[in-house]
């Protein structure tokens, strides 16, 4: 009897339960040891650039390390009391631009400021040129009668403003706001194109994906309801377009949509539209939609086809036998146990479609683009990293908190391909 | 739903064709725009449109110059090589990772599995431009942007996700007891790994590269901003092919690659079948 509390042991002489947790132990390891390579990999090529973004967005360096004795200097100075900066910070932002003019950083400076205050890039390109002319005292006066730029209150202020090394205002601008000496405010009516631009990235990537649901879920029931041999044969109609390329669809979607395409021509032909009315289907929303329900279909039939699957058919027979007409078998009974299916499928469309580039950028025109093809444009043309780091920022908040819906719907581990 | 009852009434009969006519031209609007291609790439005018001679079925209103232009064409040849030169490496790439990294976490014990997942699966939520963009200025201070490995790996990282999501789900119907055998024979992991394991998750690992290898060949948004002109790819020749006004011989590319896609589709289907078999189910 006293033996029972005696630690059991295996036949090495160690205590099992330490046995079993050292066991537990090397699993863990051995485990973590396979994951670790394929870790290390996408924190590094992946995760890292995507921090780098992220800190880009409010990173703003560029202020304080051109100008730094200036923005020293401009610390005692209130923007609120409506007078110009003393003489001290005018002699420190002359020998500040002298330095940056040596290294040609203050046009890099000046087209930073300029994205806060127009007028600020030439400003400091003239500077650039004059600097070098002005010697002595009085500097402030000298600089004022270089350019009168100088003596407004206004360029002080957003100088002032900017000199902290981190910043909001990539992402105030990408809100269509603006910090001024009155705090926060919003740009004027028709100026405002990003909260628009979200808008309409919102709103059409719903319409996509309530198209994709409306066409998806018949085929995906009849799918599910047919003989196997059968069904598999008609799947092969959903997985072509899913395995063809992308560019290839979008470039099939030019060609049908186009004035001179093949359903206009086709139209025209049984009579439906004259020649001279032929439908403009492409470089706005509706080439867009059409095109990216296309697209995404698939997206959305094969998650609902594998829900609709292990829905058993007795349910619809039992409720049948209990005097249920068909469509009350349906709505009452078999849907039901479908929106799971439509849960995944119109999340995962819609995680898709929000994020689309390539499909807008070429059949969506200027009204059926994306906030996509936005970021493109500020990081490729404009230059604008950090607006673009900032719209990207907010994109990427979007599409993460639908991914945890996602998880809680279907479970990361339970997404299925093909 | 297949079968209509003898006594169906008119009403029920109505509806079921209704129903399978709706069906029928869902499906073809999933299939038609990728076949109504092909015989457009045929065209002997440089129209995007069905000419009156094609409908004749005329045989001077075909004609194989788009084909012509596209094998002889320097820049399509570069594009296509260039595909090719990148798209087997980041293929190797993440099949190999993701194939260790999902056999790790098949294990029964991984502590913090969920925040695992969640992260490895993350380049294929992500939205492109958001990865190019990210990927554009961390590479460039890398520098990385620009080169022939900065794309490979750029390709190889989005495409580890479908390798891991394939194989994963291959192992879910791994029977544990084989390796226990394997191990109970005297056999170490490693041999245990490629002689049991391996050649029974075979089909998810090949799948899982297939999706992988398509991922990185036809993948533009990222090679736009991280390649330099050195590593245009076909997806980017056609992209800007795309965005300037078109050239026909965009159709013929688009036609090889739907035959390119239909071959992938048959691979697939056989290496379902065949997993099938393995797991002693007959092939629907």
């Amino acid at each position: 009897m006293t033996q029972t509390h005696a630690p059991v042991l295996t036949q090495d002489g160690r205590p099992l339960k330490a046995s079993l947790a050292r066991a537990l132990r090397r699993d863990k390891l051995r485990a973590f040891l396979l994951i670790a390579p394929l870790l290390a990999f996408v924190l590094l090529t992946f995760a890292a650039p995507i921090a780098d973004m992220l800190f880009r967005s409010v990173e703003n360096g560029i202020v304080a390390d051109t100008l730094p004795r200036t923005v020293a200097a401009l610390e005692g100075w209130e923007p609120a009391t409506g007078e110009l900066p003393d003489e001290p910070v005018y002699a420190a932002l002359v020998e500040d631009l002298k330095e940056a003019v040596a290294a040609k950083t203050h046009t890099r400076l000046g087209t930073r400021l300029n994205y806060e205050l127009s007028g600020m890039s030439s400003l400091f390109r003239k500077a650039g040129r004059s600097v070098q002319k002005i010697e002595g005292d009085d500097v402030k006066a000298q600089m004022i009668a270089e350019d009168a730029g100088w003596g407004d209150i206004q360029v002080w202020s957003t100088v002032k403003r900017l000199s902290p090394r981190y910043t909001p205002s990539y992402f105030l601008a990408a809100v269509d706001a603006k910090q001024t000496e009155a705090g926060v405010a919003f740009l004027p009516e028709r100026e405002r194109i990003y909260l628009m631009l979200f808008g309409r990235t919102l709103s059409m990537s719903i319409v996509i994906t309530l198209a994709c649901l409306v066409l998806g879920y018949p085929v995906a029931f009849l799918l599910a309801h047919l003989p196997l041999r059968t069904s598999n044969l008609l799947m092969i109609l959903v997985l072509l377009p899913f395995w063809t390329s992308l560019l290839v669809r979008t470039s099939a979607w030019k060609v049908l949509l186009q004035q001179q395409g093949v359903i206009n021509d086709i139209l025209v032909w049984i009579g439906l539209i004259g020649d001279n009315a032929r439908l403009v289907m492409m470089n706005n929303q509706t080439g867009t939609i059409i095109a990216m329900t296309h697209i995404l279909l698939p997206f959305m039939i094969l998650p609902l086809y594998s829900v609709m699957k292990t829905i058993s058919p007795s349910y619809v027979r039992a409720a049948k036998s209990l005097g249920a007409n068909d469509w009350t078998a349906f709505w009452r009974v078999y849907f039901p146990q479908s929106v799971p299916g439509i849960g995944a499928g119109a999340v995962l469309v819609f995680i898709l479609a929000i994020g689309y580039y390539i499909t807008p950028e070429l059949v969506g025109g200027t009204s059926g683009i994306f906030i996509s093809n936005r970021i493109a444009f500020h990081i490729s043309s404009s230059l604008n990293w950090g607006l673009a780091a900032a719209l990207g920022t907010l994109l990427l908040l979007a599409v993460m908190i639908l991914f945890v819906v996602y998880d809680k719907i279907v479970g990361i581990d339970n997404v299925k391909l093909g | 739903m297949t079968n209509l009852p003898p006594y169906a009434s008119t009403g029920q009969r109505l509806w079921h064709y209704g129903f399978l006519a709706i069906c029928v031209a869902i499906f073809f609007f999933l299939i038609f725009p990728i076949l109504v291609i092909v015989p457009l790439s045929f065209n002997a005018e440089d129209f995007f449109t069905f000419t009156r001679k094609m409908l004749a079925l005329d045989p001077d209103g075909y004609s194989f110059k788009h084909y012509r232009d596209f094998f002889t064409n320097p820049d399509w040849q570069q594009a296509l090589t260039n595909s090719f030169l990148i798209a087997p490496v980041a293929t190797l790439l993440a099949t190999g990772l993701g194939t260790v990294a999902a056999v790790g976490l098949s294990q029964s014990h991984v502590p913090y599995r969920g925040a695992i997942m969640a992260i490895l699966i993350s380049p294929m939520i992500v939205p492109l431009i958001i990865s190019a963009a990210g990927m554009y200025f961390f590479y460039s201070r890398i520098g990385l942007q620009g080169t022939y490995w900065g794309v490979v790996l750029a390709h190889a990282v989005l495409g580890t996700p479908f390798v891991i999501i394939t194989v994963t789900a291959t192992l879910v119907g791994f029977d544990r007891s084989l390796v226990r055998a394997a191990a109970s024979m005297g056999a170490n992991p490693l041999t245990t790994f490629f002689k049991v394991q391996m050649p029974l998750i075979l089909p998810g690992v090949v799948s899982g590269a297939l999706f992988a290898f398509i991922t990185s060949f036809d993948e533009v948004v990222v090679v736009l901003f991280l390649g330099s002109a050195a590593q245009k790819t076909l997806p980017w020749q056609m992209f800007t092919g795309l965005r300037e006004q078109i050239s026909p011989t965009i159709l013929a590319v688009a036609s090889i690659m739907v035959a390119l896609s239909i071959l992938l589709l048959s691979v697939l289907e056989l290496l379902r079948r065949r997993s099938e078999r393995l797991r002693g189910m007959t092939p629907g």
